[in-house]
């Protein structure tokens, strides 16, 4: 019977990775991730969890660990957040252009110099373009249940997961959380058995030097060169989008729980203005949009789980009624603007919707942002949206400016 | 005596037709290791000359099964394959790492200390060229004293060599070698050694290099004596703790007839810059190493 739990973000990480029978965890502590690998640590030296822990000396050999040992056919999970998700960079370009269903948790943390400890989601936007689906949480139901269905994404795309949530505001936070039981989740997710893995009875040469055209093999095959390895990543990723909706529904059929989306929305069927971001920020938003709603403003909150692949689809569809946009997001692309906003327009060009939009960059660092002040800044936008110029801004919301 | 003097593994695990240079020393010494580690290996390798040598996909020129690793990361990976493959019950693999001098003294050195220091069990081997020779010879902390590279192309390169086989040493780990594709029977003994053992072991071998070193290809075999004649290396085990001089270098410890350095490096074009008081400071320094490795033999 599933059992609903008072926990931290972290506890439901690690009781996610228990409940998949991960076999082999390698990981590296950083704050705020820490909690998770000690909770892991503690299910594997009692016995609740068989699983190889192998404590490494740095996030670069976490990934490391993570790649061979799922080369060889295991089912691995590690977790980081912030310089060791960056520390880890090489390693998540080798994953996935390796084809390896690694799953990770980024327990998202901001970005020195100089050091910060607290939340923002620079770390993980930063890692957008080395192969990886990222999903959002916006609270630890979420945590638990991405996980779970991560495993089933990475080993049916054979493509890594990185499982994306705040910093603190999830990771140190106490919610309740409903947490299947083992037999259920046994059901959803079957052992891993990788269609390939590299094994002491079989001779081959994994990720050699390539060469930029095809080649023939021994047996006279025209193989893949670079550019058709590359290809079918991008496949994979395209792909991943129909997958993460049916593996969300049939998990949705077990637990009752919607993850029939790759967004989630709040208020939105006569909305528009409509909020959108990632993770926490958007459940903030949520707050603003009913006090905006108590003075009759139709706002409402389309909320991002999957970064990438990017929904552009779906978030067509769920925008297309929009009077206004507001894009509230833990990033900055230096020079330009937010990340996810860039996405976000990219995927309206050539729609035809042309509302205005104001891009918030909120929360850097952990610097607080509250529901009343997304509220605040919604009405100033409104306001400043009437003239002609502030069609398309980027505004630092509490920010000394 | 060496031990497998009649019982080499006559199986290929290195098929002829590779794209190492010729004289490559790398090339003579994995030949061999290869038919030492035999079936149930698995291999690691970082981005190196060995790359290069396993060959261009979608075709390899090794029979053992690789897994190409990126440069920091090869001692990781090799955890990674052993902790894979105990997780999924295969304990009887033999994980090796097989790395350069750059991806063992330098970028490499932090996964392999973690490695060691933790006893994973596996093989990593450090094939010693002495510098960055897949990029075109660049100055490693394996790099000697006065030897020219593209990164020291004047001044030549300034510092001693580096003691790598001290640090591994200081790891306390199963088992420590050092050999020589001069010496191939003690190349072999020690791989089918180092592969009967459980724990961490660490293999060293000292590979000339004929672009890397200049000197003519046919030369690889002289060289690499003249660098145990001379003592710039030596061979020897460390078991447990126990540290002993092995083959030719045994033989020398015991009659003291070393020869002079200057027969090693007039013989190499990248000393053709070297000074005679690098030449004294290197002749110093290589005696000081060899009193060192005397006094742990009595000890």
């Amino acid at each position: 019977m599933a059992e609903t739990i008072i926990m931290t973000g972290n506890t439901a990480a690690a009781i996610a990775a228990k409940l998949c029978q991960v076999q082999v965890v390698a990981a590296y502590p950083i704050t705020p991730q820490t909690s998770i690998i000690e909770t892991l640590s503690q299910f594997i030296e009692s016995g609740a969890l068989k699983a190889e822990y192998v404590r490494v000396e740095s996030e670069h050999s976490a990934m490391t660990v993570c790649i061979s040992a799922s080369t060889v056919g295991a089912r691995v999970f590690t977790s980081t957040s912030s310089h060791g998700l960056l520390y880890m960079h090489e390693q998540l370009h080798w994953a996935a252009g390796s084809r390896l269903p690694v799953v990770m948790c980024c327990v998202n943390r901001g970005v020195g110099a100089p050091w910060s400890i607290f939340n923002d989601q620079q770390d993980s936007i930063a890692q957008r373009d080395t192969g990886w689906i990222q999903l959002y949480c916006r609270d630890n139901q979420e945590i638990i249940d991405t996980v779970i269905q991560a495993y089933r994404i990475a080993e049916e795309v054979y493509a890594p997961v990185m499982v994306c949530y705040d910093g603190f505001v999830l990771s140190h936070t106490m919610m309740p959380v409903c947490v299947p039981d083992t037999e259920t989740v046994n059901s959803f997710l079957p052992p891993y058995k990788p269609h390939t893995f590299l094994s002491a009875e079989k001779p081959r040469n994994i990720n050699p030097v390539i060469f930029p055209g095809m080649r023939h093999n021994s047996e006279g095959v025209l193989c893949d060169g670079y550019m058709e390895m590359r290809y079918k990543l991008q496949e994979a990723l395209e792909k991943a989008r129909d997958v993460i909706v049916s593996v969300g529904m049939q998990y949705a059929k077990l637990t009752g729980r919607d993850y029939s989306e790759l967004l989630w929305r709040y208020k939105t069927e006569d909305a528009e203005i409509l909020l959108t971001g990632m993770g926490s920020i958007a459940t903030e938003a949520t707050v603003a949009v009913d006090q905006l709603r108590q003075e009759g403003i139709k706002a409402g909150v389309v909320g991002i789980r999957a970064y990438r692949p990017f929904p552009r689809k779906a978030i067509q569809e769920a925008l297309k009624n929009a009077k206004a946009l507001i894009v509230l997001e833990k990033d900055i692309s230096y020079g330009f603007e937010g990340a996810l906003c860039s996405d976000i327009k990219a995927a309206l060009y050539g729609t035809g919707l042309n509302a205005p939009l104001h891009n918030y960059i909120a929360g850097l660092g952990g610097r607080d942002v509250k529901a009343r002040e997304i509220y605040e800044a919604v009405k100033t936008s409104l306001e400043d949206m009437k003239s002609k110029k502030a069609q398309n801004k980027t505004i630092w919301i509490n920010c000394r400016r | 005596m060496p031990e497998n003097i009649f019982k080499v593994n006559e199986e290929e695990y290195m098929l002829p037709g590779n794209r190492a240079c010729q004289g490559c020393g790398l090339s003579l010494a994995y030949r061999y290791a290869l038919k030492a580690l035999r079936e149930d290996t698995i291999l690691t390798i970082p981005a190196s000359c060995l790359t290069v040598l396993h060959g261009l996909y979608p075709t390899t020129s090794v029979t053992i099964p690789c897994l190409n690793c990126t440069f920091a990361s090869t001692a990781a990976s090799a955890a990674g394959l052993v902790a894979g493959l105990t997780a999924t019950g295969k304990t009887n693999t033999t994980v090796v790492a097989f790395a350069g001098d750059g991806g063992t003294y330098d970028i490499g050195i932090q996964a392999l200390s973690g490695a060691a220091e933790r006893g994973t069990d596996f093989i990593f081997v450090c094939y010693d060229n002495e510098g960055y020779m897949n990029t075109g010879t660049q100055r490693s902390s394996a790099t000697p004293m006065g030897a020219l590279t593209t990164t020291t192309p004047i001044l030549t390169k300034e510092q001693n060599k580096k003691d790598m086989l001290k640090i591994m040493e200081a790891h306390d780990i199963a088992y420590i070698a050092t050999t020589s594709p001069a010496y191939p029977l003690d190349l072999y003994d020690k791989f089918v050694k180092a592969k009967r053992i459980r724990g961490t072991r660490y293999m060293q071998i000292h590979v000339p290099c004929p672009p890397g070193w200049g000197y003519p290809p046919r030369d690889t075999v002289k060289i690499a004596r003249l660098a145990i004649e001379t003592g710039v290396f030596v061979l020897f085990e460390v078991e447990n703790g126990k540290f002993r001089f092995t083959g030719r270098s045994k033989s020398l410890a015991e009659k003291g007839n070393r020869l002079p350095l200057i027969n090693y490096i007039e013989r190499q074009d990248r000393f053709k810059k070297m000074s005679v008081e690098q030449l004294s400071r290197f002749q110093k320094f290589i005696d000081n190493k060899w009193h060192e490795y005397i006094k742990k033999a009595e000890a």
